[in-house]
This record gives C-alpha cells, sequence and structure tokens, in this order.
C-alpha cells in the first residue's frame, strides 16, 4: 500500500501545474473548492502534501482541507488509474438491472466501487445518475457512454482499454 | 459585434437576422443531447456535415439540444415541416439530405408505431409528441446553443427588453407573483414570495441563482434545458435580477457534464459581447453578472442552503431554515435560489403576460411542467405537459405504456425524496399538491413507471442506499437513522425480517421526518412511507416468508 | 428584527418569561429552569443543531413546529412545549440510535432512562463516536488550533486527529477529552498517537519534519 503511493508520487516535486494552481489561488480561503477541483483534474488524485500546501497558501486549516477533500466524492485522496469505468447506478438504470452490470465489472476487474487495481489501469466509481436515462443500463469509461449494456458486452468494453 | 445599446437596437438586430433567414429552406436539426450522444449522434452529425459540404448543398444545418424523445435517438429533424426522423445512423445522412432538398420524406426512418405500424411523419403527428406542450423546450431543435443569434431569431431576449424599458422592477414582481409560478425544483414554492423576500431583505448586495444541480434520480429535464437553450434561463435570470435588485448571479451546476459547462460559458460570453449581460445591459443602466460554479460530486450540494455553502468554499453542509436564505444567503447576503426550469419560464410570462400563464394548468399549479419520463416504459425522454394533465396520458398516450407487454405496477416520482403510487391511482393529475397527498410528490418532475415485476422491498432500499452516501452526516435523525433503516430493508429483503421491523420503520420514518435539520433527512423516509403505505402487504409477505424459512432451518 | 434592545415576551411550558431578541428558545428556558437535554451545546460553542436533542413544540400564529431550541430565535406570544409525546419520541428515538454506537456513555444511559430508550433497538456499531462535534468545534473555536475534524460524510463521518498537528499540541492540552460525552475523542487521540508518533507526545518548540508520503496503516507517520 505505501509503495503505491510513493511511486504514484514520482513527479509530483516541481510540478508547474499544481504550483501554478495553488499561486493563483493564494490567501483566497473562499476558493478551496475551485482549487482543489484544479488539482483534482490537473493530477487525477490529492496528495497529502499537495493539501498541505494549498492549507498554507490559501489559509484554511489543514483539517479543513481534509474534511473538504474526504467529504467530496470527485476527489481523490489515492492516486487514480488511468482509465475510469463508471456504472451509472441511478434510479432507471437500477430498475433496468445496473446491479447485475455492477457485479460483472466487479467480477472481471476484481474492484469494488472506489477502488483501482494494482497495475493502475482502472478504477471503478459507482455514480449516481448522469442523466441518460432513455438508453440505460449505461458504462462509462473515460467519459465514453456505452448505453443498453448488458453483463454480456462488458468483457468486449473493457477490453479496449489498456 | 458593437454592444446592444437600446431596445430599438435589439428589435432592429433580430430583424436583420430574419430578413436574412428563409423560413422555406431546407434545414436539417441533428440531437446531441445526452442519450442521443450516447447513442454516438456526434458520428451522425459528422456525416451529415461531410455529406452537405461534398453535395455544396445550401442547406441550414444544425447541431442542437435534446430533442425529447431519447430512447428513439440518435434524432434528426429535417424542415420544413418538422419532419422526425428516429435512430438515425450515419449511412442515412446522404438519402436525408436528397430528400430534404426535394421536399420529400424518408419514409423508413419516420415514427412507425410498435403495435400497430402506423406511420407519423410530422411532429405534430408522432404520438410522443402530439399531446405535449412544448413551451419551454420546442425552440430547442431550432437552436444551436453555441450561437446567440438562433435564440434571438426565436425572439429571445425580448422579454428582458420589454422588462428593461416598459416595466419597473415592482411590476415584473408583480407580473410573477400574479402568474403564481411554483417553484420547479420539488419545493413548489411561489416563486414571486421569495423573489419579494429578498427583494425587501434591508441588505444592498442580493444574489440570484441557478439551481442546475438535477441531482434528482432519474431526472434529467434541467440538463436538457441549460444544454439545448441556456439563454431561456439566463434571460429569466437577468429578468428576475432586475426585479428583485440583485447585482451578481450564480449558475450552479454539475462537474460531469462539459457539454453543458460550454454550452452556459458561450452563452455568458456572447450575451456579454452583444450587450444583453454585465454592465449597462442594452443602456438601460441596469448592471448584472452571472460567474459559473461547479458542484463536487455530491447531492446534498443541491439543497439551497448546502449549495450557497459551496459557492462560499465551505463544505456544503446545509443551514437550519430558521435563516431564510432568501434573508441570508451566500456570505449571509439575501440570496434568490430558483431551479432551472423556473427560471426558464419568466421570459414567457413576462412577454405572454401572467393572465396567459394561469389560463395552463390546474387550478393552484399554473403552467407546464417538464418531466423526465423513464423506466419501464416504450417511450422514453424529455416532455412537457401542462399541469393537471392525467398520469394515464403522460404513462400510456406519450409513454406509449409498458414494454414486452407486461403490466404496469406502480408510478414513482421525486427520485430518492418521492414516493410511489400504485397503477390503480393512474388518472391522478399532474400537479403540486394532489400528488403531495397522495404521497407521491412530483419532486423536479422524474417520473419512472415500474412494472409487475419491479421488487418494492428492494427499490425502498435502494433508494435509501442511495441517499445513505449523500447525508452530509451533520445531524442525528437523518445520519443515524437512515443508516439503520437501510439495514432493517436489507434484513428483509435478504429474508431475515423479523416481525418488529415495521414497527421499528415506522418510528425511524417519523422521526427522522421530523428532526431532521434539511430536506434530504426530512424527505428521506417518503418514499418507503409511500411503499408502506400502498405496498405493506409486499414487506409482510417477506417478512413472513423470512421468518419461516428461518424456522424452518432450525 | 433580532436587536438585543427589544424585548420578546413567550410562554415556555405555561411560564411566561421576557428576554432579548436574538435569545435562543434553549436559553430562555435555561434561564427560567426549564430543563431541555442537549448533547451537541456548549456555552462557549457557537450553536450547532446537530445532535437534534433539544427539539420543542413550538406554536406560533396557529401554526405548530418542531424545532431544536439551541437555534430557534424567541418569537413575540411564542407558546413553547418542552415535553410532548411527539417530542419525547423523537429524544427516545435519537438516544436509541446513538445507543447502537455508545451504549455505555453516561449521559446516554441518564437519557434512557428518562426518555425509555432501549438500548438495544438498533443493530449495534461499536464506534463510539456520537459526532456531537464538540472536539472538533472546541478545537477550531476557542484552542483555534483545528487539530481534530471531521473527515467524510453521511455515515462513515469520523474524527480525525492530524498527527503532525496532534503530536505539538494534544499532550499539553487535552481539554476536548473532558468534553467528550463518550470518551472517544480520548481514544482518537492515544490511536493517533500510538499509530503516526509513538513515544513523542511531547510538546515540541517546531513542527516535527514529515517525510514525504510515509504511512501506516493509511496514516501518515511522523520521523524527527
Amino acid at each position: 500500500m505505501s509503495e503505491q503511493i510513493i511511486e504514484g508520487n514520482d513527479g509530483i516535486e516541481g510540478n508547474d501545474g499544481i504550483d501554478g494552481i495553488i499561486e493563483k489561488y493564494r490567501g483566497k480561503p473562499g476558493a478551496l473548492i475551485h482549487a482543489l477541483t484544479e488539482i483534482q483534474h490537473e493530477n487525477r488524485w490529492l496528495p497529502r502534501e499537495v493539501m498541505q500546501k494549498v492549507a498554507d497558501a490559501l489559509e484554511v486549516p489543514f483539517s479543513q482541507a481534509m474534511q473538504i477533500a474526504s467529504f467530496y466524492k470527485t476527489f481523490s485522496l489515492t492516486p487514480k488509474g488511468r482509465h475510469e469505468v463508471h456504472v451509472c447506478t441511478g434510479m432507471t438504470c437500477h430498475l433496468r438491472g445496473a446491479a447485475k452490470l455492477q457485479e460483472k465489472v466487479q467480477e472481471l476487474t476484481g474492484l469494488a466501487p472506489g477502488e483501482t487495481d494494482a497495475e493502475s489501469r482502472f478504477t471503478f466509481e459507482a455514480g449516481s445518475c448522469l442523466g441518460s436515462c432513455s438508453i440505460g443500463p449505461e458504462l462509462i469509461v473515460d467519459g465514453k457512454h456505452y448505453g443498453r449494456m448488458t453483463p454480456e458486452k462488458v468483457d468486449d468494453v473493457l477490453k479496449r482499454y489498456e | 459585434m458593437p454592444k446592444l445599446q437600446s431596445a430599438a437596437a435589439l428589435d432592429d438586430y433580430r430583424a436583420k437576422i430574419l430578413s436574412a433567414r428563409d423560413p422555406a429552406k431546407p434545414c436539417i436539426a441533428v440531437c446531441a443531447g445526452a442519450a442521443c450522444g450516447g447513442l454516438d449522434s456526434a458520428a451522425v452529425a459528422a456525416a451529415f456535415s461531410a455529406e452537405i459540404k461534398r453535395a455544396e448543398t445550401k442547406v441550414d444545418f444544425r447541431v442542437t439540444g435534446c430533442h425529447g424523445f431519447c430512447n428513439q435517438g440518435p434524432n434528426v429533424i429535417a424542415g420544413p415541416g418538422d419532419i422526425c426522423y428516429f435512430e438515425v445512423k450515419p449511412e442515412d445522412a446522404a438519402e436525408i439530405v436528397a430528400c430534404t432538398l426535394k421536399g420529400e420524406v424518408v419514409e423508413r426512418l419516420v415514427y412507425h408505431h410498435p403495435v400497430t405500424g402506423e406511420k407519423a411523419v410530422h411532429m405534430s403527428e408522432v404520438p410522443f409528441y402530439k399531446h405535449q406542450m412544448r413551451i419551454l423546450i420546442g425552440d430547442i431543435p431550432r437552436i444551436d446553443p453555441m450561437r446567440i443569434d438562433d435564440y434571438l431569431a426565436v425572439g429571445g431576449y425580448a422579454a428582458l427588453a420589454k422588462a428593461l424599458f416598459k416595466m419597473t422592477p415592482e411590476q415584473v414582481l408583480d407580473e410573477v407573483k400574479k402568474a403564481n409560478l411554483r417553484g420547479r425544483g420539488g419545493g413548489g414554492f411561489p416563486a414571486g414570495l421569495k423573489w419579494e423576500t429578498t427583494k425587501n431583505a434591508p441588505e444592498k448586495t442580493k444574489y440570484v441563482i441557478v439551481n442546475g444541480h438535477e441531482g434528482e434520480s432519474a431526472a434529467f429535464m434541467d440538463r436538457a434545458m441549460l444544454t439545448g437553450n441556456p439563454h431561456k434561463v439566463l434571460e429569466g435570470l437577468i429578468i428576475g435580477a432586475y426585479a428583485i435588485g440583485a447585482q451578481q448571479g450564480f449558475i450552479y451546476t454539475r462537474h460531469d457534464s462539459p457539454q453543458m459547462a460550454e454550452h452556459i460559458q458561450a452563452a455568458l460570453a456572447q450575451a456579454e459581447d452583444y450587450g444583453l449581460l454585465g454592465k449597462n445591459i442594452l443602456g438601460s443602466g441596469f448592471d448584472f453578472a452571472v460567474e459559473m460554479h461547479y458542484d463536487v460530486g455530491i447531492f446534498v450540494s443541491g439543497e439551497s442552503s448546502a449549495l450557497m455553502r459551496s459557492i462560499e468554499g465551505n463544505p456544503p453542509e446545509p443551514r437550519p431554515k430558521y435563516i431564510r436564505t432568501s434573508v441570508s444567503g451566500i456570505w449571509d447576503k439575501p440570496s434568490n435560489l430558483n431551479n432551472v426550469e423556473t427560471w426558464a419560464n419568466v421570459p414567457e410570462i413576462i412577454v405572454r403576460g401572467a393572465d396567459w400563464f394561469t389560463s395552463i394548468g390546474s387550478e393552484k399549479s399554473k403552467g407546464t411542467k417538464l418531466v423526465s419520463l423513464s423506466g419501464h416504459v416504450v417511450n422514453s425522454g424529455v416532455i412537457e405537459v401542462p399541469m393537471g394533465t392525467p398520469l394515464r396520458t403522460i404513462v400510456f398516450d406519450i409513454g406509449g405504456g409498458v414494454p414486452d407487454g407486461k403490466a404496469p405496477k406502480a408510478i414513482h416520482f421525486g427520485g430518492a425524496m418521492g414516493g410511489s403510487i400504485p397503477i390503480s391511482l393512474i388518472d391522478a393529475p399532474l400537479d403540486f399538491d394532489g400528488m403531495s397527498k397522495l404521497g407521491a410528490p412530483i419532486g423536479a418532475g422524474g417520473l419512472l413507471v415500474m412494472d409487475e415485476d419491479t421488487d418494492m422491498v428492494e427499490v425502498a432500499r435502494y433508494l435509501l442506499d442511495f441517499l445513505v452516501k449523500e447525508s452530509c452526516g451533520k445531524c442525528v435523525p437523518c445520519r443515524e437513522g437512515m443508516y439503520q433503516m437501510l439495514k432493517i430493508l436489507t434484513n428483509i429483503k435478504e429474508g431475515k425480517g423479523r416481525k418488529f421491523d415495521l414497527e421499528r420503520l415506522a418510528d425511524l420514518t417519523e422521526v427522522t421526518s421530523l428532526g431532521s435539520l434539511c430536506a434530504l433527512g426530512k424527505t428521506s423516509s417518503d418514499p418507503l412511507k409511500s411503499m408502506l403505505r400502498y405496498f405493506k402487504p409486499e414487506f409482510e409477505a417477506r417478512i413472513a416468508a423470512g421468518s419461516a424459512a428461518g424456522s424452518e432451518a432450525k | 428584527m433580532n436587536d438585543p434592545m427589544v424585548q420578546i415576551t413567550l410562554q415556555i411550558d405555561g411560564k411566561e418569561t421576557t428576554v432579548p431578541a436574538g435569545t435562543t428558545v434553549l436559553k430562555a428556558a435555561q434561564q427560567i429552569g426549564v430543563s431541555i437535554p442537549t448533547l451537541c451545546h456548549h456555552p462557549e460553542l457557537e450553536d450547532y443543531g446537530g445532535c437534534r436533542l433539544c427539539m420543542v413544540e413550538v406554536e406560533s400564529r396557529g401554526k405548530t413546529n418542531h424545532v431544536v431550541s439551541c437555534l430557534y430565535p424567541v418569537e413575540k406570544g411564542l407558546v413553547v412545549r418542552t415535553r410532548t409525546e411527539k417530542v419525547d419520541k423523537i429524544r427516545r428515538v435519537i438516544v436509541e440510535e446513538l445507543m447502537a454506537h455508545a451504549p455505555d456513555a453516561p449521559e446516554l444511559v441518564r437519557l434512557a432512562e428518562v426518555y425509555g430508550a432501549d438500548r438495544n433497538r438498533f443493530e449495534k456499531e461499536a464506534s463510539f463516536c456520537v459526532l456531537c462535534g464538540l472536539c472538533v468545534r472546541y478545537c477550531a473555536e476557542v484552542k483555534q488550533k483545528h487539530v481534530v475534524g471531521f473527515i467524510e460524510n453521511g455515515p462513515a463521518r469520523e474524527i480525525s486527529f492530524i498527527p503532525e498537528l496532534a503530536a505539538t499540541e494534544c499532550w499539553d492540552c487535552q481539554e476536548c477529552f473532558a468534553l467528550c460525552p463518550t470518551s472517544y475523542a480520548q481514544a482518537a487521540y492515544f490511536l493517533t498517537e500510538a499509530l503516526a508518533f509513538p513515544g513523542q507526545r511531547k510538546a515540541r518548540p517546531s513542527a516535527p519534519e514529515l517525510r514525504p508520503n510515509t504511512t501506516l496503516a493509511g496514516i501518515p507517520v511522523v520521523v524527527v
């Protein structure tokens, strides 16, 4: 577990993107969520010492920054995989069999929702309604929608992603 | 583009656009809404684009927002005449372009009734569209959301000009009050009264907010509205700001829809370019600016006071409502929050008048309502009907009934904070108060049809599972109450239910409703309450079967 | 509207009292000796409204409502009832829900007796924390150190001591330990110390060095 974290940390030092974002919001505690959102987008996760830098620069208590990062589920405090696999678990998709779809993804990837595999290939998320109810149940990989999914089709879809 | 600095300048510019457009000119609109997008409408749009270029034809081509008939996508509408083509593939592009130029119809792609085979060519003939009243979303197939001129061509911003130059803020407020426009986000609270409270608050700095969060499960019409015609919502917001006396607006929306974000940002930028937003709007002296904010992935951030905490940069914990946000909201300033659909109704009310608005709908629920129709239903998508429309019309005439010859069992409204009614009540009209009394408040308008094989115990458990993950965790009745409800329902579902479970559930639903801090907790047990009201035998049977199996195992 | 110069007269359990505008119903009740149970309330901290134990029935302009008295401001002519069948039920069920986590907490045991709560009513989950937030809010508002905070949302919510800060602040303070109704705050501190900075609880003049991303069981390890 700790090895994964150290490895995922490579290349963080001297990262202009993150530092640039922090500088942009220096001294603005009200911009905490904006700052974290941009860093999450840029870096795909929020390492602890980046959190500390953000808290210092934006003048918010570290515990408050951690509360926000752990509260909102778009933030990840652990490194994410190269591909995000998302099963919509909204009400319509649920009625149309999203649970079976979820089981299949779990079976094929070995991941429970929220987890990333050891090779950092996939992060599995089961999230709520994305608004494409009419073509549910849906699998969304890296933002691409695969509608009218059945458990049988999952393998084919996942195979396309290294 | 020099800024338009008067109502006359806007009229002149609009006339200029219209004179350059020929209503008889062939046109094609490809839907790029959420579902059609998921069915790869991008490839269809690309095929049309390429074909039109290749054939060097003069066709007005647009990629638009949601046409509404989501499960039949990719949707294409050809004009003049609003000819609707369904399940269009990229290979069909050449034929559609050729036929549209000649004024002919591609028969194999028009609507065919799944049972009778009867064809319908024009939108006004297609059963799905025929029974609707598309005041808010009717323009979407005519508008490229990235082109403000398209919105101006259908009369956009005329309401704003009228409000700014022909009405005082008080008159605008009165018109909205007279119209009895009720909030369409779930509360059903009269918008005019909320506006008035904010307007009368002593603080000079005021805010107006569009709640575009749409966290309700199975509701997708706000997104269709914001992605397809952001200007209509924006226009309503500016008019509201004028009436209330707000200088700053916020559009709060989801982080997971880049297309919607792009369209809103373009709308804001173009409106500002044209002098319709920002300083000295249309030369009236009224200043108003709008900022976008994104949620960070939690349902409770759609609750109005939590949303405001979120805009401030704080965790979205709702404030206890003894402080009304219309008096003390964002940074403790008076803040008026309304749903996307509520704001979208404002321009029409101003242009056509409150009397027109109140002529539509039922006694206490006026105007139309956007409904996201989905579930076990043949025709699924975004529809708009007058308030008071019987549910039967929506489910059968528009929705086409239940697929696979199954019988419908229940209708669910309001996602995780609503309720289910049995199909025996299907003649009930769609409105705020009646549906509320039946235990299935319409919420934001997500209507889910459930067929005869649906397990109501599982639906109740599923909804609580969703809410438990979305609770902020501050207050005991919501956090602990819902958690214990979920445990009990899971046990019942798995056949481990016990006789006193229903009694415990009754206590939990009562205390969670009474004791929770915010609407999420207060309404969290509503679906379960409705299930126990109408489907109790199913729960009792499950519990009995469970204990029977248990005692057999001994 | 909440101008403290204005005096407001209201009725609590049949007794009339007059207090400055802006006073909460809880405070008004306490001043005339009417006792309302609380858990997350503390006179030195901002009113929180989290535990909901202080809920009472209020009647104003013909409408009856249930509100948390620690936050509800007094109103002219307000009629407050601190014990009714519904109010008692709310309190009973809240106590039962909390006893699923901390069945032996002294205050909960006492309230259970008053309201007839059954400690075994709900399925237990021995987290021992009732998430009253007293430790978090005290450390933030009174000590202004922000050493302990909340993480996560919903039933997954917990308190968390920041190891780097706890190592320098907590041993010489310990003030939140006495506030905690279940003694969990104390336990959480000791667990953090044991995992993150064992044997190094004494306050130091400067913050310890943190070796990047060294963790043990998910908690960063402080290396001095």
